[in-house]
């Protein structure tokens, strides 16, 4: 019963979201790094198809034109074959001219991103099976907080992202912003990002990680620079109190549960780190890595059972009564 | 002294037509029965063995990839769970490349390059009947797991910590690694052979420049192998000695490194793709030169375009590792390098074209390959130099524009070759020819299938479409495409069944080919279709490249050997004169009882180190048979 | 196809010897693939210290003794290995049965010196990324000497044998003495690196 609920949700989530088409697109460019790395493809593409159109020219000529008369296989005319020589030659010369301007151009355009201007936002993100932590970095620790799945940024400022691999070998890409990079464990990878103007751009892991590599996604959301900085002021906030006796109740069922072991929700006891923050849950557009648009629904339809929604990830099914499943989703929903 | 007087009267000079051929297929005889099959060491038992094992695991493989398109042909399908899915994706890619691509290359290469170089068996017989069983042992160890829900899920290329001990748990990645060893052995056998083969058995005058260039294909390919092999070896070793035994190679915690895996796996990775296709392109020159009806174009240039993609394989091992952080500089040397391979593709085409420019084409179904071939991998060849491009790169790497890359390299410049090849070929295996029609047919539904079913996957990535995932939301833009693609393979595939069909009657109720059906000018065409078990019934002497063209009808040819023993021609390494009459091993059971003691320890080595230790006596015992003398002629010098 | 026969070929040796012998290019191709895992181990090495901080990670550089010997052995060994190699291609029965049970001493030396090596390594091969390549490289050396051993008693049984006299047999000793040096060549860069460049 609760599966089918589950399904059901999962379906109504997937066509609410739709509509969005080309958010993860390399051709829909919408950050500095996309869009000249959007030219350059267009550029590379371009002269690679006219190659590919001389070279079929020259080969359907070559097995259409006509001929002379019979000759024997052995038989060959020295002033073609010193002709034919040279023509090879140009052609080879022609390649070479070619491959060095595709290699100029590449480390160009690859200078031009690493030079792309001062960071006036840090933010750490670390892969982890599946789902991405998130968190703001400020040279003031007090105002540093964390997140997951979701990335909120300034429009039209470069944020400087600090990637790290906790478990396996993950890639952060968001294609309308920028070119992929590997969180390697063991190693420190950084990123600028840049998002011309506000949107919602979505990101998914692009290196194969284990069984749910395929909801692995996130989201960066670039605001207009005040709606950043009362987002930010938002989050940075610990949960909000119970509202009313459900909720209070959802939020006592929590801590008592082995929820509180894994995730954190700023202000309260719990404190455990292996799942994603949960201080501001409510907030956010999606659960379980882009699974679901967060609704009250399917918050509870995934807490019911969150391995046939995402098959293998690191949540368990934890038991629950009805009424604890309703108090807690009503709970986490109203972490706004 | 006596025994040296009794062998005079045995040389090929006392004996007519029919009485030599009768002795020397009573010398080099592979007994009936499954006694002859399971002792056989004639390269041509071996090699058909090894295509046809080969061609098994192409269809098994195909058959995984249709069914990750049946999941992948509709957002949100539960065909395959993401269990199953993994499992399937990784099964297909490692069983193309280890089990069916290196392996039919080598298994050509076996079958060929004795025939081409004019001399009665390969290089060490033994080592080649090994190597199949081995590489059967392997092919059997990865598809039983597979059956029995162990098959290795993290990716053809294994990539640690996901496939380390903390990741992965149970025996799947240890099948994977310990599979690799089983094809490695196998490959480095055979690579070793066919360089002695070329270096030493070629026909007497037979000098450097009048190698047919598949011999020359396989020749390089063999050293690429010898090179680059040991690196996945020692990969795949520390890989299972970091899970079994507790060693840090790939554990950051404790001072070892995850890149270094990947290193090591592309510093074979990269050049075993063109192991796969350095030896298509050597039957690419083949059969343009026979269907083109004149001498390739640019012999010298093809030749030094092997050698050079050969050597700079080992220099582009960087451009898979783009995305992972390394400093900026090193990465565009990786560009420079990974473009400069252009050029040698370069010269390649444009000597064929020039060639077929000249000559007089027959569109036989092995040309239509040929020509499927040139449009199809200069597509993928120059998709290769987009995502050389280290900023490109970043934008398609692991999406489909990736996957769209290397399956037209790999089917367009390899498969699409070999398939010419065995059409091409294919006579001189069974003695009859594969039908024109259904070639026709098999052709031009596998060329239209295999673009309807690629060419849209660049666009999936470069929309965005990560690769092995095993499925994708309903709100991205990706589910039209990848239903086309599915169905599109479904042409792929209707196209392969022809060709299969077409095989498997052909060799049955084919017409009958005769000696030369293509009047084609290199030496395997100058003995009967199929061969005799002596190959040759004297060994052929060479005065061009072409020999078959050079006196239409006859051939040079050489005496003076014995036909009581297995003898062969030893000659020199650049201008191939004669140095010695060699003999070529018996068939022996030996190799077999190797092949299964080796077996036997190394999969008991992925549950146990102790296996090394106790599992190696058996393997020394199975060798020492294998190499005592048995005192037959060919012991006696 | 008419056959013409334009080159006789009935006064060539029944058996190549040296590099007309089809064995020998087999062993210098197993030399290659191995030299070449030899290279790559050696290079892991060399990846692995660029990455420490320190080196050898928290362990003190191996005791120089056991390895130094075994070195002053494998190099001594060298002189009876060349001997017998010149015995064989003089056909020199008696000489090359002597020489082939001195090398099987000589390759049962260096094993029992080899016992001693690995715990003068000072840390054991799961301790850490160290500990893991240095066990490996000596391991991988070790299974080297062992096996070029089985191959030498073999043959020194065979020498003894009624299948000795034979130019086949002495083709085969000088390719197992080519090994031999083979193994002992091998083991100096991975002497330096095991022992020297800890020590840096
Ligand atoms: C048969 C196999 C084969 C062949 C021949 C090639 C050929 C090439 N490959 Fe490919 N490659 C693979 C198999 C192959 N590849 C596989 C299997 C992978 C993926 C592995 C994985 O991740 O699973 C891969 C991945 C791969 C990558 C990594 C991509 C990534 O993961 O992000 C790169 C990057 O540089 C690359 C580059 C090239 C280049 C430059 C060539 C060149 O050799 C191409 C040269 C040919 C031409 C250029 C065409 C002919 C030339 C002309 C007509 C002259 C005119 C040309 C110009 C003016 C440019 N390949
Ligand atoms: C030579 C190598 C080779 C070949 C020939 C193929 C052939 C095919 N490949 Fe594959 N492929 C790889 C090498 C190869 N591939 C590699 C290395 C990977 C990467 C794996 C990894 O990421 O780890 C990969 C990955 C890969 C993916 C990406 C998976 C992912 O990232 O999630 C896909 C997806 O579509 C795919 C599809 C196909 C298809 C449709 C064919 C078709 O061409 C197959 C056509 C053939 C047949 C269908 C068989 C013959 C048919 C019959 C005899 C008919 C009878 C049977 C029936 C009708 C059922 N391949
Ligand atoms: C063993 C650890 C563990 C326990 C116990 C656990 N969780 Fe989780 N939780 C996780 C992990 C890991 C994820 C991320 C899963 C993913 O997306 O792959 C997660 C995800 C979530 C999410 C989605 C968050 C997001 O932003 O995507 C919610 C909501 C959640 N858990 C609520 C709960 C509740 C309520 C309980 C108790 C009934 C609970 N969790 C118990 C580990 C745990
Ligand atoms: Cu994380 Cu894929
Ligand atoms: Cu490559």
């Amino acid at each position: 019963m609760i599966r089918r609920v589950a399904r059901l949700l999962a379906l109504l989530a997937a066509i609410s979201l739709a509509g969005c088409e080309n958010w993860q697109s390399a051709l829909q460019a919408h950050g500095a790094s996309a869009i000249s790395l959007k030219h350059l493809i267009i550029f590379i593409v371009a002269v690679c198809s006219i190659v590919w159109a001389l070279v079929m020219v020259a080969m359907i000529y070559a097995l259409a034109r006509r001929r002379a008369a019979w000759r024997a296989p052995t038989e060959l005319i020295p002033e073609r074959e010193r002709r034919m020589g040279r023509i090879v030659t140009a052609c080879v010369g022609l390649t070479v001219v070619i491959i060095s301007i595709f290699t100029l151009a590449s480390f160009f355009t690859t200078r031009a991103l690493s030079v792309a201007g001062s960071d006036d936002l840090t933010i750490r993100i670390s892969g982890m099976q599946w789902w991405w932590g998130v968190q703001y970095l400020r040279p003031n620790p007090k105002q540093a907080f964390d997140t997951a799945n979701e990335i909120h940024i300034p429009a039209g400022r470069n944020v400087h992202l600090v990637l790290e691999g906790d478990d396996v070998i993950h890639s952060f890409w968001v294609p309308s912003l920028a070119g992929k990079q590997d969180l390697i464990p063991g190693r420190i990878n950084e990123i600028t990002i840049r998002a011309e103007r506000p949107g919602i751009y979505r990101g998914q892991c692009a290196e194969f990680c284990g069984l749910q590599h395929a909801h692995m996604s996130f989201f960066v959301i670039a605001d207009e620079p005040q709606d950043f900085e009362r987002w930010a002021a938002a989050q940075r906030a610990p949960a909000t109190q119970a509202s009313d006796e459900e909720i209070a109740a959802g939020r006592d069922a929590f801590m008592s549960k082995p929820c509180a072991a894994c995730h954190s929700i700023r202000g309260t006891k719990a404190t455990g780190t292996s799942g994603p923050d949960l201080t501001h849950v409510g907030s956010r557009k999606t659960i379980g890595a882009g699974l679901f648009e967060t609704t009250r629904g399917s918050l509870a339809a995934w807490i019911a059972d969150p391995q046939t929604l995402k098959p293998g990830n690191n949540m368990p099914l934890v038991p629950l009564a009805p009424e604890e499943l309703r108090a807690i989703s009503a709970y986490l929903a109203s972490l706004k | 002294m006596t025994e040296t007087i009794a062998r005079a009267e045995t040389l090929d000079t006392e004996l007519d037509g029919t009485r030599l051929a009768t002795a020397l297929a009573q010398t080099w005889k592979t007994e009936r029965g499954l006694w002859g099959a399971l002792t056989t060491v004639d390269h041509k038992i071996i090699g058909r063995r090894y295509i046809v094992t080969a061609f098994v695991f192409l269809v098994l493989g195909g058959v995984l990839a249709l069914l990750m398109r049946l999941q992948l042909a509709q957002p949100e399908a539960r065909v395959l769970g993401p269990d199953r899915f993994n499992q399937v994706f990784t099964m297909h890619g490692a069983n193309m490349m280890f089990l069916f691509a290196v392996p039919v290359m080598e298994a050509m290469g076996v079958y060929l390059v004795p025939l081409m170089v004019g001399t009665r068996n390969i290089a060490f017989p033994r080592l080649n009947a090994f190597s199949y069983w081995i590489f059967l042992a392997g092919g059997l160890l990865l598809w039983i797991a597979f059956a029995l829900d162990m098959g290795p899920d993290v990716g053809w290329f294994a990539y640690v910590p996901l496939s380390g001990p903390q990741y992965a748990p149970g025996k799947r990645a240890d099948i994977w690694a310990q599979m690799i060893t089983f094809t490695e052995l196998a490959a480095l056998a055979v690579a070793v052979e066919i360089v002695v083969t070329v270096f030493k058995q070629r026909a007497p005058g037979m000098s450097l420049d009048r190698i047919p260039l598949f011999v020359w294909s396989m020749l390089v390919t063999s050293f690429v192998v010898i090179m680059a092999m040991p690196a996945i070896m020692v990969a795949s070793t520390s890989l299972i000695l970091d899970r079994l035994v507790g060693t840090h190679f790939f554990n950051p915690a404790e001072g070892g490194d995850v890149l270094l895996w990947q290193h090591l796996f592309w510093f074979f990775g990269h050049p075993e793709v063109y192991i796969i296709f350095l030896p298509a392109v050597g039957m690419v020159s083949t059969l343009i030169a026979t269907f083109a009806r004149r001498p390739i174009f640019g012999y010298l240039a093809l030749v030094m375009a092997l050698i050079a993609t050969g050597i700079l394989a080992f220099g582009l091992w960087v451009h898979h590792m783009f995305v992972t952080g390394l400093p900026r500089l090193g990465e565009s040397f990786f560009t420079a390098s990974s473009m400069a391979i252009a050029i040698p593709a370069g010269i390649q085409i444009f000597c064929w074209i020039a060639t077929l420019w000249d000559g007089r084409p027959v569109f036989k179904t092995p040309l239509l390959f040929v020509i499927g071939f040139i449009v199809t991998f200069v597509i993928g060849g120059l998709t290769g130099v987009m995502v050389a491009s280290v900023p490109f790169d970043t934008q398609v790497h692991d999406t489909y524009f990736v996957v769209a890359h290397f399956h037209y390299v790999l089917i367009g410049g390899a498969v699409f070759p070999l398939l010419g090849a065995v059409y091409y070929w294919f006579p001189k295996f069974t003695g009859r020819m594969m039908s024109e029609r259904r070639g026709k047919w098999a052709f031009w539904l596998i060329f239209i299938g295999f673009h309807l079913t690629f060419f849209p996957m660049h666009i999936l990535g470069l929309e965005g479409m990560p690769r092995r995932i095993y499925t994708y939301q309903p709100d991205l833009p990706w589910h039209g495409l990848n239903l086309f693609v599915s169905a599109s393979a479904l042409i792929l595939a209707a196209g392969f069944l022809i060709f299969f069909i077409d095989a498997i009657i052909s060799a049955r109720s084919g017409n009958p080919a005769g000696d030369n059906p293509w009047d084609a000018p290199t030496l395997e065409w100058a003995t009967s279709s199929p061969p005799p078990a002596y190959n040759f019934a004297h060994i052929p002497v060479v005065g061009s490249a072409y020999p078959l063209w050079d006196q239409p009808g006859s051939l040079n040819v050489a005496s003076g050997l014995h036909s009581d023993r297995r003898e062969i021609v030893i000659t020199t390494i650049t201008i191939a004169e004669p140095q010695a009459r060699e003999s070529s091993p018996q068939n022996s059971i030996w190799p077999l009882l190797t092949a299964i003691t080796t077996t036997i320890m190394l999969i008991w080595s992925i549950f146990s180190p102790w296996a090394v230790v106790w599992g190696s006596i058996p393997v020394a015992i199975t060798l020492i048979g294998w190499f005592w003398p048995s005192g037959t002629p060919e012991d006696e010098a | 196809m008419r056959e013409r026969v334009v080159l006789d070929l009935s006064k060539l040796p029944l058996h190549g010897l040296g590099s007309a012998s089809v064995t020998w290019w087999g062993t210098l191709g197993f030399m290659l693939i191995e030299g070449t895992g030899f290279a790559l181990v050696i290079a892991v090495y060399l990846y692995l210290m660029s990455l420490a901080p320190i080196w050898p990670l928290n362990a003190p550089p191996p005791a120089l003794l056991p390895g130094t010997l075994l070195t002053v052995i494998l190099l001594i060994s060298v002189i009876p290995n060349v001997l017998i190699s010149r015995w064989a291609r003089q056909q020199d029965l008696r000489k090359v049965q002597i020489g082939m049970v001195v090398m099987s001493v000589f390759g049962i030396v260096p094993l029992i010196v080899r016992a001693f090596e690995f715990p003068a390594l000072n840390v054991k091969w799961d301790t850490n990324a160290y500990g893991s390549i240095v066990w490996t490289l000596l391991g991988l050396h070790t299974t080297h000497i062992l096996t070029d051993l089985v191959d030498t008693l073999v043959l020194a049984a065979l020498m003894f044998s009624r299948h000795a006299d034979n130019p086949r047999r002495f083709g085969d000793v000088e390719d197992n003495a080519m090994y031999w040096n083979f193994v002992v060549a091998t083991w100096l860069p991975i002497y330096g690196c095991i022992y020297w460049l800890a020590r840096l």
